[in-house]
């Protein structure tokens, strides 16, 4: 889409994107560029010299059966944040669907956790959880089960999906709630005089008209699950017990900031953007989908 | 028991029923918050011997002291400060350059435009975790760690909003601009006078996402922030963990943590309608 009324003129539009560019191309394009650079390269001990390794990195990771590992962590987290956010969003939001009074508070409530920061939301969870303090593993060692998500890797990884999907709750139910809210009730109300239940009702009416929004959420949430709670694993777990908490993104960081190992970090950061590039990819491919309906 | 007279909605057992399971979700999703809250107005031996008390202790005005004059490391009302600083720089900066770039690629034709809009689409797709290295190096390199400028620019440097405010211009009326090329008008009055004021609702949209962005930002403040001085709130927190085996101060450690979402929380609840509408805009 283009305008048909333009101003003439070519300095001032220059003179208005400069800070624009300047700023992409400081603290984007460069890096991005470098990014892509020293993954070629891997550098001595020392810093002072790099060898160009071609694609020598990216072999080494395709071989390193950690990288491959992190790999299917971040596949098994991404995915159980996605269900763990999306389902009680969507119970949630039918629940407030029917109602036809007082939805608006319930919708007020339920923005709040979508307010707290992936780490804040870590160090809560982790209070609860907290092998000495915490109120829930304290009840839980009353019930004969001993929580200890330090040592051991499942409850590491259950405890940071919860924490992440807590606050994706709140942004699933407003996006559910506004689909549902604009289904026709015409619609609705036919399948009912015909006699459907509601179950039967929400799942060969509701549930096909929300698949847009669904999808939609699907592809947020996984870009979410990937990017976005760095803050909730280094709060956490660290990324341990023995790595069973280490996704991509904080390989990254651990290899590059700890590690130290600069050319491994930075072939991560092209593996990652190639995925961040086909999610995006994805979710460009549904949108046009969306505006041809 | 459900009607078939045509309304869907829940009535009588019904509706006690859905209002019952919704009460039940809302205090589920609470929990973590009213425990952070209690925890932030008992004392230390209360938490330290479980299970702790799960109604507030008479602490608060103590606790809260604490953390906002001495905190840990450094007073958490300097924390609360430099999130500040960094959350409205970054949503104040990155509206302004947007509004102008996408202007000039609305409402222009110059040399390099089709580059320039390219160059745009590109960084939609970059978040920061993913080039934090380089980025960091560059940043070191300018002398700009332990500054706010090293908080802000590498965060604004997605063009995100400059997107939004692209597709909310092409769909002015083209007889505005018409009439203000008729009348003689200058292209920034008619930017300033036209445009500004019909964006203002996307604007203060943009403004609750991107404030929210910016406080909640872990990752970035984490690597550049070395000087206590200089740390926000958010990621803060976590360094008021002891390393090693000293127990953590937990009834502060809770004040900051309430502390650290009373800012974002009332912005999001304040402008909810705003809020809502921009979470929307920033995913089309």
């Amino acid at each position: 889409m283009e305008k048909r009324v333009t101003f003439r003129g070519w300095l001032l539009p220059l003179v208005l994107i400069a800070p624009q560019v300047m700023i992409s191309a400081i603290f984007f394009f460069y890096p991005a560029g470098q990014a892509i650079w020293q993954s070629l390269f891997i550098p001595d001990p020392f810093g002072l010299s790099a060898r160009f390794v071609g694609l020598g990195n990216f072999e080494f990771l395709i071989s390193d059966k950690y990288y491959r590992a992190s790999f299917i962590t971040t596949a098994v987290f991404s995915l159980l944040v996605t269900l763990c956010s999306m389902i009680p969003a969507l119970f949630l939001a039918v629940l407030a669907d029917r109602l036809i009074k007082g939805s608006g508070v319930y919708r007020t409530l339920l923005i709040w956790p979508y307010a707290v920061a992936p780490a804040v939301a870590g160090v809560l969870w982790l209070f609860m959880f907290n092998t000495r303090v915490g109120v829930v593993s304290w009840y839980l060692g009353h019930l004969g089960y001993d929580w200890n998500h330090v040592l051991n890797g499942g409850e590491a990884m259950g405890l940071v999906v919860v924490a992440s999907a807590w606050g994706r709750i709140s942004y699933n139910f407003l996006f559910f709630f506004a689909a549902l809210q604009s289904v026709p009730r015409s619609v609705v109300e036919a399948a009912a005089i015909d006699g459907a239940r509601f179950w039967r009702r929400f799942f060969t009416v509701i549930l096909p008209l929300l698949s847009p929004t669904a999808f939609f959420l699907l592809v947020v949430n996984i870009v979410y699950a990937f990017f976005e709670t760095f803050g909730v694993i280094h709060t956490i777990t660290a990324g341990g017990p023995q790595q069973s908490t280490t996704i991509l993104v904080y390989k990254v960081f651990s290899d590059g900031f700890v590690g130290q190992d600069l050319g491994s970090s930075a072939a991560q950061s092209v593996i990652l953007l190639f995925v961040v590039g086909l999610l995006t990819v994805i979710q460009f491919k549904y949108i046009e989908k969306r505006v041809h309906y | 028991m459900e009607q078939r007279s045509g309304m869907v909605e829940k009535r009588g057992m019904g509706l006690w029923l859905t209002h019952g399971f919704m009460i039940t979700g809302v205090l589920i999703i609470f929990f973590p918050i009213w425990l952070a809250f209690v925890a932030s107005t008992v004392t230390q031996p209360e938490i330290v011997s479980p299970p702790m008390p799960l109604l507030p202790g008479g602490h608060f005005w103590e606790n809260y002291k604490t953390a906002l004059l001495s905190g840990v490391n450094v007073p958490v009302a300097t924390m609360l400060m430099n999130s500040l600083i960094m959350a409205i720089g970054i949503a104040v900066g990155k509206i302004i350059i947007s509004l102008l770039s996408a202007f000039a690629i609305v409402y222009f034709r110059f040399p390099g435009r089709t580059i320039f809009f390219w160059m745009i689409f590109l960084t939609l797709m970059l978040p920061v975790e993913v080039r934090i290295l380089p980025t960091f190096e560059v940043v070191a390199g300018f002398g700009m760690l332990n500054s706010y400028s090293g908080l802000i620019f590498p965060l604004i440097a997605s063009a995100t909003a400059t997107f939004l405010f692209r597709q909310f211009f092409l769909t002015i009326p083209d007889e505005l601009a018409e009439a203000a090329r008729v009348d003689g008008a200058q292209p920034m009055r008619f930017f300033i006078d036209i445009v500004l004021p019909m964006s203002r609702t996307n604007i203060a949209a943009l403004f609750v996402i991107l404030f929210i962005y910016g406080w909640n930002q872990y990752l970035w403040p984490l690597l550049i922030t070395t000087d206590p001085e200089m740390n926000t709130i958010v990621m803060g927190i976590k360094q008021m963990f002891p390393s090693g085996d000293d127990v953590a101060e937990w009834p502060v450690i809770m004040a900051t943590s309430i502390l650290a979402m009373i800012p974002p929380v009332i912005v999001v609840v304040s402008m909810q309608k705003l809020f809502v509408r921009g979470l929307v805009d920033s995913e089309k």
